[in-house]
């Protein structure tokens, strides 16, 4: 009895210990800043204009992923063909890409030289131009487009087979199944799988700057950078950042009302068998499997050509940047399960949205002002480049953790309720439940973020900043030194091994997830 | 003795009452309509179910929170092996839960995976066993955890008619050796001519005390006529 | 977790353990570029050490933002890498001491009599283009502004990016209060305004734009690390916004002496002969016959617009509200 009260309390404890951690390096480092402001903030008509464009690409970036992604979900849900699940662990491929690697390849398919308006010129029409509204979109899209096919294609996948075969054995037709199956399904999956990209898209940076086109696609990230970098007015920097965290914060709460996507580490290897097939179908499904591979995965194509020839020429301090990368990366992952794990836990063991929602603050939060910060906090105490390679992993770690609590905490749960019982009548507590029984049955979740962690990490530089000293960059840094050198070859060469390395450790640990996992 | 005493358990619509006690040794059959609480009944007997009044009591004391403390053996429905532990290891936890496995307590895993006829398959995994190979790992672990009282949710229901009949066969022979006390869910009053001396109906809302297995039969009460159909 | 702490705390003695020797350090701050190993920074680091018995280190990143972060606290000795339409603000912090120089022989286009900050190299902002696909370049900013709507050019955002700043203010001075008409005729031709200098210039040089805002200078790397000719700077009439690269001394160093001698260092031949083809712009202090070759015949605007530090902090906020007004019509 005492022995599971200990048990209990331990939970409690690291999993409000982890909370802790996650609150204050959004709320905690949002307050320092603020706190390090001269007088209070006031937003101007570019700072509003800034939101009402942030709001407004979100919603338009969300609802255009989720469009396109529906007919490519059901098309991989009721196909089987050779190399499916390559193909969809492939096309899963964008979401993990470093921002800058994905720009690189978008312009260079749909850039005003790229392969669509070279192609275009041959029929000697004007070249398209992906740069403006259009541009911050079609970015946001590619990126989201396999976040929003996976987590529906869970949804089709999660109809129970019986119900295809009642449907058969009653005669349906592809319109009656998708009225009584299908639209109820998107209903329950699409609303929550919407704001998990409008999240997403709520504080994007690089990609606006990049394919904005101009200072009418400012996003509130970007003004914060700006309030920040140039009139260095962190009372502005943080009411905007507080902004941001409003606008998350409410969404938030309408997503706690509507059902979360579950078990984004969830298998997808498997087709529904149906029994209304029609050749219209298998035109349409075909279509629309080979859009999405064209889309998705020609940008990359691009980076791996545009790249190669200068990749073993590459010289010898971006391998040593490489290097760093990938340990900050790892670090970044094991501190990611550090955190979810335990919030997780609190999560599952107390039934409890509200834990899961703080887990999610750092989707919301703003890496310029998580740096800042740390910054003003740890400068009077640390050297701040002794802490550079830290803070990366740490933020990064926190930044991830939206996503591997959405992998993790449904999957805890299932566990805990097959499973929990037994281990009670069986005594397995504490570090024996974590050992054989937590751990082994959620190694693929786990396996799928840690991978997901190390690959956000990989390309990521939105902290380092302010922290940075000249000897220890990193990859992406590295990428950026090429450039500001006018060395573009190397620049891409770099951007391929800065692809190469973010998905083989997202492939690395999510096999090793996989591989001899009971079910 | 296991006492049920002044057992009030409230959720929602379903509600269940409970006054009773078993004596040592008794072989007890659980019957009832589905959904009139019988795993709700063994559920709070093991500790997973909160009660709302009363207690569970075990020679007069009452028993402990921990449903591991429980002077308590359980086989549930589903899942009672860990699938990613080996048939040994799913064993030994009956031993010790860390699976700190000392040579003496791998001999008494050998030894329990004997008795219940699965010499020499330790090394399995659950996946590579059939449902009533399964059944057997969970009774040999019941043999090692040594408890008083047996605690069976209708472990046996998705085996065939044979089979079934040779694990309740098993079961009697464990409980020859070991006298201890049993509670078995079924939804097959054949089950409990087999085993059980004594039947515990629960219908209504409410678990009636013991009755011998034939006086049972004999005369049902309306509720078991209509459970029993014809 | 526990593995993962003591790999976090190896990391950060990995980079503490590079300080444990007992010379003397100079810390120096400087925008990230400065350190790259392509950048300028390991050659100054290398010629500085060899003379003073000393260790460089650069600390790199958002120079101005952490500085005013630390204050009178700073670690730094040496700010590098400023330029004149920040100084004021630099300046106005008080962290900085007087440099005590001879500067009267500086070679720059303007006369330097400022007594914080010292120039160690300086360009022009300009326009370039790929030689090979226009044939006729625009000679004056008007002649830019007329060209058709379909020649791309990408510049950078005044507000991320010291270049972008320089072309707000270049524009202020060829055009003053018809500033907001030259953004709305060329606004049309701007095919992305992006964070920084990097990604323009790389969109340039993929072809993906027919000009790119830059410096005078920049011909010069593909002139003499590629030996490519193809890559030219429009000269304007109405003459180029001047980009003065900047270095100052902490006023409260813990390393005073040492501080002098790099200030002094900046203006040696020694630094000032690398670094042309380092930071690839003309050094503050060398006789033209001392440049490498590919900077000798680069063509060179005439006339050199500059605005004082207090003219350029006090139009900054107005033209970019000017800037952002016409790039929304």
């Amino acid at each position: 009895m005492a022995r599971r009260r200990v048990q209990i309390s331990t939970t409690t404890i690291l999993g409000v210990l982890a909370l802790g951690v996650v609150v204050c390096l959004t709320l905690g480092t949002l307050i320092a800043v603020a706190m390090r402001a001269e007088g209070a903030g006031r937003l101007g008509p570019a700072d509003w204009a800034a939101i009402r464009f942030t709001l407004w690409q979100a919603a338009a970036s969300a609802t255009l992923s989720i469009l396109l992604a529906i007919p490519v979900a059901r098309a991989l849900a009721r196909r089987s063909f050779p190399g499916r699940s390559v193909l969809i662990t492939l096309l899963g491929a964008p979401f993990i890409l470093p921002v800058i690697v994905a720009i690189l390849g978008l312009i260079a398919v749909f850039g005003r030289t790229g392969l669509i308006s070279q192609a275009l010129g041959l029929f000697g029409i004007e070249p398209i131009s992906v740069y403006g509204y259009h541009g911050v979109i079609l970015a946001h899209v590619f990126f989201n487009l396999p976040l929003a096919t996976r987590l529906i294609l869970q949804g089709w996948l999660a109809i129970p087979s019986e119900r295809f075969r009642l449907a058969a054995s009653l005669g349906m037709g592809p319109s009656d199944i998708a009225r009584t199956l299908e639209r109820p399904m998107l209903r329950e999956v699409v609303p929550g799988a919407f704001l998990v990209i409008f999240l997403i898209c709520l504080t994007s940076f690089a990609v606006a700057l990049a394919l904005g086109g101009g200072p009418k696609a400012t996003t509130v990230e970007l003004a914060i950078y700006e309030a920040f970098r140039f009139d260095f007015d962190l009372a502005r920097a943080s009411l905007l950042a507080l902004v941001q965290f409003a606008l998350g914060a409410a969404l938030a709460l309408i997503a706690l009302r509507v059902a979360m996507p579950s078990d984004m580490g969830a298998g997808l290897d498997r087709a529904v068998t149906r029994w209304d097939d029609r050749p219209a179908l298998l035109v349409q499904d075909i279509a629309a499997i080979t859009l999405a591979t064209l889309f998705l995965l020609l940008p990359l194509g691009m980076v791996i050509l545009d790249g190669l020839p200068r990749l073993l020429h590459l010289p010898q301090v971006v391998f040593g940047a490489a290097l760093r990368s990938v340990i900050v990366a790892l670090v970044s992952a094991a501190l990611t399960l550090a955190l979810s794990l335990p919030i997780a836990a609190l999560a599952v063991r107390h039934n409890s949205r509200v834990v899961e929602a703080l887990g999610y603050l750092t989707i919301a939060a703003s890496p310029l002002v998580i740096g800042t910060g740390l910054f003003i906090i740890t400068f009077p105490f640390v050297k701040p480049s002794d802490l550079a390679l830290p803070i990366t992993a740490i933020v990064n770690a926190a930044l991830s953790l939206p996503f591997t609590l959405r992998a993790l905490v449904p999957a805890l749960a299932a566990v805990e309720r097959d499973y929990g019982p037994l281990a009670d009548g069986l005594g397995m507590t504490g570090l024996t439940r974590l050992r054989h029984l937590w751990l082994p049955r959620l190694r693929r979740p786990m396996g799928f973020a840690l991978g997901l962690a190390a690959a956000l990490s990989m390309g990521d530089l939105g902290v380092i900043a302010l922290f940075a000293d000249g000897d220890n960059a990193t990859l992406p840094l590295q990428l950026f030194r090429l450039m500001a050198a006018y060395r573009m070859e190397d620049a891409a060469a770099a951007a391929l091994l800065l692809l190469s390395l973010s998905l083989l450790l997202f492939w690395i640990f999510d096999k090793g997830g996989r591989v001899n996992a009971d079910r | 003795m296991l006492t049920v005493d002044q057992l009030r358990i409230k959720m929602g619509d379903f509600s269940l009452l409970g006054d009773f006690t078993i004596t040592p040794g008794a072989r007890v059959a659980v019957l009832g309509p589905s959904g009139a609480g019988k795993s709700t009944l063994l559920a709070a007997i093991a500790g997973f179910q909160p009660l709302d009044a009363g207690a569970i009591l075990w020679d007069a004391q009452p028993m402990p929170k921990d449903p591991a403390a429980r002077p308590i053996s359980m086989v549930f429905q589903d899942n009672n092996l860990f699938p990613h532990l080996t048939v040994a290891q799913n064993v030994g936890l009956g031993l010790r839960p860390n699976l700190r496995l000392s040579d003496e307590d791998h001999t008494s895993v050998a030894q329990a995976l004997t008795r219940v006829g699965l010499e020499g398959m330790g090394d399995r995994k659950p996946a590579q066993l059939s449902g009533g190979q399964i059944a057997r790992v969970a009774l040999a672990r019941v043999l090692l955890r040594d408890r008083p009282v047996l605690l069976l949710d209708e472990p046996f229901g998705a085996l065939g008619p044979a089979l079934k009949a040779e694990m309740l066969a098993l079961v009697r022979d464990l409980l020859n050796e070991t006298g201890a006390t049993l509670l078995m869910v079924s939804h097959d009053p054949e089950d409990a001519r087999v085993l059980c001396d004594q039947v515990v109906l629960v219908a209504d809302g409410v678990a009636h005390a013991p009755v011998a297995t034939e006086e049972m039969f004999a005369n049902p009460p309306e509720v078991m006529r209509e459970y029993l159909g014809g | 977790m526990k593995t993962a702490l003591s790999f976090v705390a190896g990391l950060a003695l990995t980079t503490t353990a590079a300080f444990a020797a007992d010379k003397p350090v100079l810390q120096v701050y400087a925008p990230d570029y400065f350190a790259s190993e392509w950048g300028p920074g390991p050659s100054i680091e290398a010629g500085f050490e060899a003379q003073c018995a000393c260790d460089l280190e650069f600390v790199t990143g958002d120079v101005m933002p952490r500085l005013m972060l630390e204050g009178e606290r700073t670690e730094a000795d040496v700010v590098i890498g400023l330029n004149t339409d920040v100084t004021a603000r630099a300046r106005a912090s008080g962290l900085f001491a007087p440099h005590g120089l001879d500067v009267s022989g500086l070679t720059l286009p303007v006369d330097w009599t400022d007594d914080t900050f010292v120039p160690f190299d300086y360009s022009y902002t300009a326009f370039i283009y790929d030689n090979t696909k226009i044939a006729h370049a625009p000679t004056s900013f008007d002649a830019l502004l007329a060209m058709p709507d379909d020649t791309k050019i990408v510049i950078q955002d005044p507000r991320s990016s010291i270049s972008g700043l320089a072309l707000l203010l270049w524009v202020k001075s060829v055009y003053g209060d018809k500033a907001d008409e030259a953004w709305t005729k060329l606004n049309p031709k701007i095919l992305t305004v992006t964070k920084g200098w990097s990604e323009a210039y790389g969109m340039f040089t993929d072809g993906e734009a027919d000009m790119v805002l830059s410096y005078v200078t920049s011909p010069a790397y593909h002139i003499i690390a590629e030996e490519d000719l193809t890559k030219s700077a429009a000269i304007f009439d109405e003459g180029h916004y001047l980009f003065v690269d900047l270095v100052g001394k902490i006023a409260n160093t813990d390393q005073p002496e040492l501080a002098d001698a790099f200030m002094a260092y900046v203006l040696s031949e020694e630094f000032q002969s690398g670094i042309s083809t380092t930071n690839w712009s003309f050094p503050s202090k060398l006789a033209t016959e001392k440049l490498p070759e590919g900077f000798q015949n680069l063509p060179v605007p005439a006339k050199a617009l500059v605005f004082s530090e207090e003219e350029a902090e006090a139009i900054r906020k107005p033209a970019l509200d000017e800037w952002l007004a016409a790039a929304s019509k």
